[in-house]
Order: C-alpha cells, then structure tokens, then sequence
C-alpha cells in the first residue's frame, strides 16, 4: 500500500488520537469501574439540612481530615428582612457539632452545606505549576499529594474557598468527592450518614440516575455562576444571599 | 560548499550530547504514568481510588442486623443510614466479633438531629431537650429504631413526670 499524502494527512490525526490509549495501560483500582462512563456531580437540597453536622463529622473520619480544617462545612444564614444583601454567616467549627439554638429567630434561617464542587472547568488546576490536582476524566478534582508542591496557588485559586493546606503533609487538601468509595460502587461518607437526604451523590453519565428527573422538575442553582467554573454541586431551594 | 564543516560537526555533537542528556534525565525524572489522562499522573488517580473506606454502608449493615432492619421499617428513621448514629463501621464490618461498637449516648446523639434550632426546616421533628427530657437519656422513653411512642403508652406515662421535673 503507498502512502501518499492524502492518506498521511487521514491516518496522522488518527494515530494521534490513538496515542494515548497506546500510553495508557495502569490498571484501574476496581475492576468493573470505567472511567469514562461517570461524570460525578452532587445534589444539595437546602430546605432538607438541618444543620446536624453529620455529613462534617464523618468526612473528617472518612478522609483523616485534621481538626481544624474542613472538607466539607455547614453555614448557617440569617438574612434579616431589612439586610437581605449582607446575611449574617456563622460556621461554628465548620458545624462539626452542630449549630447551638440562634437568637434571632426573625427574617429567613437556614443551613448551607458546602464543599468542594468539583467544577468541570476548575480554576485551581489551571493554576498548578506542577500537574499535582486534575479533573479526573469522571468528573472529580482530586490533589496528587506525592506531588503536590504546598505552594498555595490552588488554596488562592478556589473561589469556593475549599481548600487548605494539610498540616502534617504541607500539601493541598481538599474533598476528594470521597474517590475511594464511589469508584467501588459506595456513595460518598457524607452523603452515607445524611439523615435527611439532603446530600445526594449523582452521576451525569449514568441515564438512570434521578438526578435527571430532579434537575427537570426544580429550579436548582450553582454557587457563583458568574466564575464560569462549571461547578457540579447543584443546590435546591438556594436563598439568593447565599455566596 | 562547506569550508570549515568541522565546526559544524562539533556543534552538532555538542547539540546530540545535551539533547541526550535532556532525554535520559526527563524519562529519569518524569513519571511513567504522567500524561496518561492529562497534564498530570495518571497512577494518582488509582492511588487516591485504592484508599480503604471507613464507613461500611448500610447495605453492608443490614446483611447482618436484619432485626434492625425490621424494627426501623416501622418508623420515620428508616431512611437514617445506620452509621449516621453508630459512625464508621468498615472495621467492625471486617471483624465483627472483635471489634464491637460502642453504646450510643442517646442524649447526645439525638439531640444533635432533633434539638430545636430556627434554622432548621418547619417540618423537621425538634424539641428542646432541656424542657421536654430534662436531661433524661432519649432511649429511656423512645425506640431510636423505632422513635415514635404508640402501643408502649402506658409505660411512656411514667417519665412524664420527670418531664415536669425538668421545667422546673
């Protein structure tokens, strides 16, 4: 067969897409997971929080998170009716054990459970010097910490403000969407010991998750859509206050 | 053509020398995984996924302790995942004869759901518990499998006095 151009110029790009299913060739952790048949997102449904602190509480156990620092957080709103640009936002030790009873009952109270929200298009991987945090091609920003560097510029980069350096290993910490459970089938810890359901762990790709049917029927938002990061945790029922 | 074609060649060597010695070191240096899905290392990503869980789930619970399983089909805690109460069980799961959980202080444990705070959704089911235990462990009344108080009602009409009690 000769190759002439017309031919090189069809087969080049083809053996550049293949290149890299060539390079690939680790095994994967589970044995039936697939990589590119998730995309991993997750649901928060506001009205359901009651601000118990589970979801704080079992991340830090899950994950080895030390005290003092926060994969996940509760804040509680107090938006009074005269004030409802400036909420008042109160997180007690990330609501690790609970919130204690609010004085001021007037005006809209509420708990907003926080994390990392794993954007598709997420600032603080572009801003690694080093290829140590990556979206994984499920959906998922994890920290490579044999590689990561500690030198910051994702803990600045986060506009969620869901990152923090580990002290023990100086290096980024963040939620890593509880990665070693939900490649082996098990939902995330926070969303195991959520009372209420109020967390929901979603899959994007998978056309059998009610997430689908949720997000058709309810007007769920994104934190700071203005950013343009693509965020995967969507929020029902979100006070316009909410930052 | 080329007069002085040694110098060329010496420049060329030196050229092949150090492109050598940037190949030899970045593969030295370099990951093997790295560039695998992207602009990082592709081995990270069955590192972070190899992690063991500390919590079991509650499937893994219920294949065990089918007894619970039936007491809290008969109240609202059924859709309360066994280790939101006990925490993480994967050990115990592992090993159950040696590594037996704790017993939960009711008073406690519950009252991180069930004390009454404004910002919690109106449908949620809270007390205040200085005023309607008075400090009184919740399991002495109430089932937590099984919270709600019905046929026991002869028995639930002792601690109300102690109920009063603890108003005062």
């Amino acid at each position: 067969m000769d190759i002439t151009r017309r031919r090189l110029l069809v087969l080049l790009p083809a053996a550049v897409v293949a290149w890299k299913y060539v390079l690939a060739g680790t095994p994967e952790a589970s044995p039936n997971y697939k990589l590119t048949e998730h995309w991993w997102s997750m649901l928060i449904d506001i009205p359901k929080c009651i601000g118990c602190g589970s979801c704080v509480r079992a991340c830090a156990e899950e994950n080895d998170v030390p005290d003092g620092f926060y994969r996940t957080w509760i804040e509680r709103y107090h938006v009074a009716d005269w004030h409802i640009e400036r909420p008042e936002v109160e997180s007690p030790n990330g609501g690790k054990q609970g919130f204690p009873p609010n004085q001021d009952a007037s005006g809209k109270n509420f708990f907003v459970p926080k994390l990392c929200n794993h954007c598709a298009d997420s600032p603080c991987t572009q801003v690694c010097p080093v290829g140590a945090t990556f979206v994984t091609p499920d959906g998922v920003v994890l920290v490579d910490k044999n590689y990561c560097l500690g030198c910051r510029y994702c803990v600045q980069a986060c506009p969620y403000g869901c990152r923090f350096i580990n002290p023990k290993t100086n290096t980024a910490e963040k939620c890593s969407l509880c990665y070693h459970r939900i490649t082996k089938g098990l939902t995330t810890a926070c969303c195991e010991v959520c009372p209420t359901g109020a967390r929901q762990l979603a899959d994007l790709k998978n056309p059998k998750d009610p997430i689908h049917e949720f997000l058709r029927t309810h007007s769920v938002q994104i934190l700071k859509p203005h950013m343009a990061t693509g965020a995967k945790v969507f929020y029902n029922g979100m006070d316009g206050s909410v930052r | 053509m080329f007069k002085d074609i040694e110098h060329l060649v010496r420049l060329a060597v030196v050229i092949v020398v150090l492109l050598a010695i940037f190949l030899v070191l970045r593969i030295a240096v370099v990951p093997r995984s790295f560039g695998e899905y992207g602009h990082y290392r592709g081995a990270a990503v069955a590192e972070a996924a190899a992690r063991p869980a500390a919590f079991a789930g509650h499937e893994v619970c219920e294949a065990c302790h089918t007894d619970v399983v039936e007491q809290k089909k008969q109240g609202k805690h059924v859709v309360v995942a066994c280790e939101a109460c006990h925490g993480p069980q994967a050990k115990h799961a592992d090993d159950p004869t040696s590594v037996t959980p704790a017993k939960l202080d009711t008073a406690l444990v519950c009252a991180r759901c069930h004390e009454a705070n404004s910002a919690k959704p109106k449908w949620f089911p809270q007390v205040v518990t200085a005023d309607h235990a008075g400090g009184i462990a919740c399991d002495t009344c109430h089932q937590p499998h099984r919270p709600k108080i019905e046929e026991e009602k002869t028995e639930a009409k002792a601690p109300t006095q102690p109920k009063t009690e603890g108003k005062k």
